[in-house]
């Protein structure tokens, strides 16, 4: 295994060129797409990977979450960002940038 | 066959086909000793689906729920219509994968092919030494390969690189493994061959020994270390070494679907081996009812056609028994446990084919694919 790498709140992570990542009406979900391979994504993922273009920083995707989920104490929110950034960066989905 | 079998999973239980794998054509320039396609491969060729059957099909698998799409064969580059059909899948919304010898793939076509968007492409290398891959597909391929790869690579698309592996190429995981990180793949997959047609015929001169097979994991666990995430590497263990069968296709008739080229959908490429099932295709049906009625489809669908020892095994749900091809080919009954299991009553066979083939013996040539050979092969 690599080392692990946390996301820096000033990190901007992108979605690595290999996946593709959209809404697909038949699953009623987000999907990740790559050769041989798909992902269904449950809502909070699939916010969290939409925002991993290269432009977000983790601190910005913190409070856009935090608008979007009203209901979900803060901490939990930023906790379980950076949780899933490590899931998600370990499974090659997304990169640093 | 998908590779993140925990990640495709959580889409089950829809009973949607998302896996469609479109057969273009059986015909292809190369011999390979260990290919997949019917025995009676010639047979087919007057019988290809048009353009617009297969059209037809792409639409009725997108409204089924496909997802992923594989262009395959044969070898799908021998169709001249392909840029128009994944132009097509790529405007109703497909993944789409071209799975490919390299024969064929010109600059102009694979200019086209990103035009219209297709998505990856799946490149098959046998070795790192060129006349051993030459020797391997009967033919000079060896260097048109790799510089096909290049090319992929130039133009920009995601890329697996599918070695086929046994006795004769096993031995060269590292070179391959140098070669594909100097080309820049994304996906290197080392895939131990199935024994199927072709590959079930030369299987004593095919299947590796179980030291060699040690080697080679032990070589692709180093690679995978020194390289971290830079490539993707998969090393699929065949199932005649291991103590339980291959959880095939995710199950019968679950996620896949394979249309052959006369149009006959199938629940895996393979399944035309088993004797005594009709194979009913889209030019009478829709892809609607060949995959939620037909006859086929239902046949291993579920585990209600278990018999023992999968009836009450603790295990049905992970395996779904294994592989109802290799049931029959190795028992003679395609409703039997996948002898690949140590739970089989048939396990011998397995047993028996890799210490057979692991003897020192007197190498028997290996039989390229040829036309014609069904009768020869008493099907």
């Amino acid at each position: 295994m690599s080392e692990q790498l946390t996301f820096k709140p000033e990190d901007k992570p992108a979605l690595s060129p290999m996946f593709l990542l959209r809404w697909e009406k038949t699953q009623d979900a987000h999907v990740l797409l790559y050769p041989e391979g798909v992902i269904k994504l449950n809502g909070s993922a699939a916010e969290i990977l939409k925002r991993c273009n290269g432009e977000t920083t983790v601190a910005g995707m913190v409070d856009e979450l935090k608008a979007l989920f009203v209901d979900i104490g803060a901490g939990e929110i930023e906790t379980g960002i950076n949780k899933f950034l490590e899931t998600a960066h370990a499974k090659g989905w997304i990169r640093s940038r | 066959m998908p590779k993140d079998g925990s990640e495709v999973v959580s889409l089950d239980g829809q009973g949607k086909p998302m896996w469609l794998v479109l057969e273009l054509t059986y015909r292809c320039p190369l011999k390979c000793v260990w290919c997949n396609n019917p025995l009676d491969f010639d047979q087919y060729a007057d019988k290809e689906l048009s353009t617009s059957e297969w059209k037809r099909i792409l639409r009725e698998g997108r409204e089924l729920g496909a997802l992923q799409l594989g262009f395959s064969g044969g070898e799908p580059m021998l169709r001249d219509d392909i840029e128009e059909l994944v132009e097509e899948a790529e405007r109703l919304g497909y993944y789409t994968n071209l799975i490919t010898s390299g024969v064929g793939l010109t600059p102009e076509r694979l200019k086209k092919l990103k035009e219209v968007g297709l998505k990856q492409i799946q490149l098959s290398l046998q070795s790192a030494e060129r006349a051993l891959t030459d020797r391997l597909v009967g033919a000079r391929a060896h260097d048109l390969k790799l510089e096909v790869a290049k090319r992929i690579k130039a133009e920009g698309f995601p890329m697996v690189l599918n070695v086929p592996v046994f006795r004769q190429n096993i031995d060269q995981v590292e070179e391959i493994l140098a070669l594909a990180e100097d080309i820049g793949v994304d996906y290197l997959e080392f895939a131990n061959i199935q024994y199927y047609n072709w590959a079930l015929l030369n299987r004593d001169e095919l299947l590796p020994t179980r030291e060699q097979l040690e080697r080679a994991e032990a070589a692709v666990n180093r690679a995978r270390e020194r390289l971290g995430g830079k490539m993707t590497i998969y090393f699929v263990i065949p199932d005649y070494f291991e103590t339980r069968p291959k959880a095939c296709m995710n199950g019968w008739g679950t996620i896949h679907l394979t249309i052959a080229p006369d149009g006959a959908a199938l629940p895996c490429q393979e399944v035309r081996v088993i004797e005594g099932l009709e194979f009913p295709t889209v030019r009478e049906h829709s892809l609607q009812w060949l995959w939620d009625e037909s006859p086929l489809f239902q046949k291993f669908r579920g585990d209600t056609w278990m018999a023992e020892p999968c009836r009450t095994c603790d295990e049905k749900e992970k395996d779904f028994g294994g592989c109802r091809c290799q049931a029959f080919l190795l028992t003679g009954d395609a409703a039997n446990t996948d002898p690949a299991c140590a739970k089989s009553p048939h396990h011998h066979v397995i047993e028996m084919a890799v210490s057979r083939a692991s003897k020192p013996h007197e190498p028997k040539p290996l039989i390229p694919r040829f036309a014609g050979a069904a009768a020869g092969a008493g099907r």
